[in-house]
């Protein structure tokens, strides 16, 4: 049996993974990323339409900063998230961009003088000053105060990702693509690295390391219908939680993008509604203004996939039935600006629908229904991105680290990727330069052996089931009862026959008995897994009674932080459970620096308010107002309201054009 | 979607073969299926990996087109699988192989990550500086123009399918193929990058090189990204010339 050694196992490599790579190989440290596929194909390269981050340059985002970006990163949450998280987040997003432009990312750039732009469907001349030519631009997207999001085209995880891959490629980083860790080495509190599958020789090895990072990306694939990729099936998840000992967090936030294209589910990014685009109903008619007066097509995604949901639930929508529609018209942006900024719509729309959206009028309109997009879950890490398990970190979409709360905001993905990656990433390495590990060659080799047992054992059931169809069935439940609606009935049935599924895993067979290149022995194993983290979802919808974020309850559509303002903790406790144990962590009021109150869309008046909100909102005003009077600036104030630790080198301020230096 | 007959039977032959085993013999075989609207290779394959055989190997990923993982010979042209419509196929009959030049892993699977990793380490495919960046900085100023010349250079997926396509690469199997020289062009405009052409020509200044191309834009013809393969190459080699002759 093989075992191999380093200092930091990184198991995914997306744009977190990789970042993370990068932070531990600049402390020299002997670094291995796995990866299921060449990293370069990793779904964060799936990001069309941009990054957010608040460098102010442009006319539309003049007056951003990082206050501006903190507040609606927290609103679009629902006030999930954890706000000192968001803080270190919005302070090193703009330091994010201006490395990744060293690094290579063609970032679209400002051009001094008049440009058109479409504004609330109306053609707008936007004038841009002689001396931000030159600087990194930016578009708007849903739910922010300010055109926040940096992009290259709407091709910007695509550029992000060569960049990081090439510089971890320049530092000779090792990179192990069509591998698949299948299960983490774990002692007592304490996690030693990883079991893995070589998927090309099916053989299984260890990777002992001093410090292992879990950088998989989302569980999307629980759903049928989802904009992920094939890859997105949470098994990094699933091993994490299989310890034991690692909870992940708050798996009932699933968001729904508004935009997928019908009926493939390929996404087209909010860069569509962000550029301008609308939304029409079967009447042509622009329904968004009808319901948000103030955000329209731009409230959080998780407003407006519902809006459009409870539009073709009025009979709006086109067609009938669950095959029901809205349309995306994009073609108002005119044909020069889409086939330059929108290029990778144009052509996902031509190929999967025959539609050229830049065909003016009804012939360019695209047919749209929300689906599954992003997974603000995962694992529960604390704010270095250290888990439970002393040595096993988390980043990125996989973790809960938690950035997002219960929605989040259009492009804070592929910036949350990379920012964890320097953050958390540099926390790692931390971690893997100050620590050692004392473990026997002869526990790894169990822990190998381990996996091979189950893996022989499940080539001997011998029951009628087929794991293909267990799969599809679990898609299928995920869909029609865990969806954007969700009520009691449907979540309890769900958990039922989810359970009832996993107990089906045992009694399939597996007709080819090879271990290798053997799709059937791989669902086998993947698909239980799989199972745990559709449980995890569903579990924790039925039991979360009321509304948040994208977590939307008809029995009970009040957002209710007298009773829910907290996380849910999901713990597979011991190997035989068929059902994860839930437990609660709160969210403190009392150190929020934006108290909970209405986020600017979505239904008014539907909260249950925390008894102490009003408390603490009264505290901050009244710092903020001394301390204004006392001359001090924002970020001074900033600190006392809610101080937070972050690398000094990303604690910096961040520099704007017109500040003086 | 309304074009297709309802219920058409696709027959669709495969290249199945395992070069790790020593029992296996390159073999074509036949898979018939229902075709359904709308319906992709991805879709298509994906329906007889469930249904038909569990042991056939691709690769895909996102399979909106984005990702490059899915090169495949389909009916002898280099595409990208996730991205062309079974409808297209008039007769209903579709050959699959896997992409030549490539080292082959399984059936339709090819290692295009490892022959794009060392394509990216021969032609140094990362920003060489000697500046460092600070990063709490306003960043530098890039003309408009020429962040968007590079963007539509740095739209190449690294699918491998001008690698494919190149008949030049059949020859001379070190050649960088245009994936290559894309790649140079692009950092050769990306003013963050300090190399000069003398240093470009140390790269890819001979016949596994700029001066190995043929202009027979088979890479071109098949770019699933439409780069401006030809022209860009040209450009290159005019460039190339010049420090050849000084």
């Amino acid at each position: 049996m093989k075992i191999q050694y380093c200092d930091a196992l990184v198991i995914g490599g997306g744009l977190a993974g990789l970042r993370s790579a990068v932070a531990a190989s600049v402390k020299g440290l002997n670094v291995v990323v796995i990866s299921m596929v060449p990293v370069k194909r990793s779904h964060s390269a799936a990001a069309q339409g941009g990054m957010q981050a608040s460098l102010g340059n442009s006319k539309m985002s003049q007056g951003d900063n990082e206050d501006l970006h903190f507040a609606d990163t927290v609103k679009g949450s629902d006030w999930g998230c954890d706000q000192e998280v968001a803080r270190m987040f919005v302070n090193t997003a703009p330091k994010a961009i201006r490395e990744l432009a060293s690094w290579g990312v063609p970032w679209t750039r400002i051009t001094q003088g008049d440009r058109t732009a479409v504004i609330n469907a109306k053609e707008t001349t936007i004038s841009e000053e002689p001396d931000v030519h030159g600087l990194i631009h930016s578009r708007d997207f849903g739910g922010t105060k300010k055109w926040r999001t940096c992009y290259t085209g709407d091709a910007t995880g695509h550029s992000m990702l060569f960049s990081v891959a090439n510089e971890a490629i320049k530092r000779d980083i090792e990179i192990q693509d069509r591998k698949e860790a299948i299960s983490l080495i774990h002692k007592g509190d304490r996690c030693y690295g990883a079991v893995v599958r070589d998927l090309v020789t099916g053989e299984l090895s260890a990777y002992v390391a001093k410090g292992t990072m879990i950088a998989t990306g989302g569980y999307g694939r629980v759903y049928r219908t989802t904009t992920n990729a094939v890859i997105c099936e949470g098994t990094g998840h699933a091993i994490a939680l299989e310890t034991g000992k690692v909870p992940l967090g708050n798996m009932e936030a699933v968001q729904f993008h508004p935009t997928p294209i019908v009926p493939s589910g390929i996404l087209l990014t909010e860069g569509c509604r962000g550029d301008g685009g609308v939304l029409r109903d079967k009447d042509g008619h622009r329904f968004m203004p009808d319901y948000e007066p103030e955000k329209k097509e731009l409230a959080s995604r998780d407003v407006v996939a519902r809006r459009m949901m409870e539009h073709i639930k009025k009979g709006k929508g086109v067609g009938i039935g669950r095959e029901s529609f809205v349309w995306l018209d994009i073609s108002i942006l005119g044909r020069d600006h889409i086939e330059r900024n929108l290029r990778d719509v144009q052509d996902i729309a031509i190929t999967f629908n025959g539609i050229d959206p830049a065909d003016e009028g009804e012939k360019g309109w695209l047919p749209v229904h929300p689906a599954q997009h992003y997974s603000m879950g995962g694992i529960r890490t604390d704010r270095t991105g250290h888990t439970a398990l002393k040595g096993l970190f988390s980043a990125g979409e996989a973790a809960c680290w938690d950035l997002h709360g219960f929605n989040r905001l259009g492009g804070n993905s592929v910036s949350e990727a990379v920012v964890a990656g320097m953050i958390i990433g540099n926390y790692f390495a931390d971690f893997c330069r100050d620590n050692d590990i004392e473990i026997s060659t002869n526990y790894v080799k169990e822990a190998i052996l381990k996996v091979d047992l189950e893996i022989d054992k499940i080539l001997t059931y011998e029951g009628p089931e087929d794991i293909f169809e267990i799969k599809a069935r679990m898609q299928d439940i995920m869909d029609n009862k865990v969806g954007v609606f969700r009520n009691g009935i449907e979540l309890k049935e769900a958990v039922e026959e989810l359970e009832e599924l996993y107990r089906k895993t045992k009694e399939i067979t597996v007709k080819a008995k090879d271990k290798i290149h053997n799709d059937e022995l791989t669902e086998a194993y993947r698909v239980p897994k799989m199972l745990k983290i559709a449980l995890c979802v569903a579990k924790g919808a039925n039991d979360r009674t009321e509304s948040r974020g994208a977590h939307f309850r008809e029995d009970y559509e009040k957002r209710d932080d007298a009773n829910w303002l907290n996380r849910t903790l999901a713990y597979w406790r011991a190997e035989e459970d068929t059902m994860p144990t839930l437990e609660y962590e709160p969210i403190g009021v009392m150190d929020m620096e934006l108290p909970p109150g209405f986020r600017g869309y979505g239904s008014k008046g539907n909260i249950i308010l925390h008894p102490d909100a009003e408390k603490r909102q009264k505290e901050v005003d009244e710092i903020r107002e001394r301390m204004t009077k006392q001359g001090k600036d924002r970020i001074e104030i900033q600190d006392a309201i809610m101080p937070y630790r972050l690398h000094r080198e990303y604690k910096a301020i961040n520099f704007r054009v017109g500040d003086r230096l | 979607m309304s074009d297709i007959q309802e219920d058409r039977d696709l027959t669709i032959n495969i290249l199945k073969f395992n070069p790790h085993d020593t029992n296996s013999r390159p073999t074509m075989v036949e898979y018939v299926i229902k075709e359904r609207p709308g319906m992709s290779l991805f879709l298509a394959l994906t329906a007889i990996r469930e249904k038909l055989d569990h042991n056939l190997a691709y690769d895909f990923v996102c399979r909106a087109g984005i990702c490059g993982s899915c090169g495949m010979l389909v009916n002898g042209k280099p595409v990208l699988a996730c991205k062309t419509q079974t409808k297209d196929y008039k007769d209903g009959n579709i050959t699959l192989m896997p992409m030549p030049a490539f080292e082959l892993i399984k059936d339709l699977s090819v290692n295009t990550g490892k022959w794009m990793n060392g394509m990216s380490k021969r032609v140094g495919s990362w920003i060489h500086t000697s500046e460092s960046t600070d990063i709490g900085k306003v960043e530098r100023r890039i003309e408009p123009e020429v962040a968007n010349d590079t963007f539509e250079l740095d739209r190449c997926i690294e699918c491998g399918i001008c690698v494919a396509s190149c008949a030049t690469k059949i020859m001379r199997p070190e050649f960088v193929g245009a994936v290559g020289l894309n790649r140079v062009v692009r950092f050769s405009i990306d003013p963050y990058d300090e190399r000069r052409d003398s240093d470009y020509y140390e790269l890819i200044g001979d016949d596994d090189g700029i001066f190995g191309c043929m202009s027979l834009m088979g890479c071109e013809d098949h770019c699933p990204k439409e780069l401006p393969l030809q022209e860009k190459i040209a450009f290159m080699r005019r460039k190339m010339v010049n420090q050849r002759d000084t």
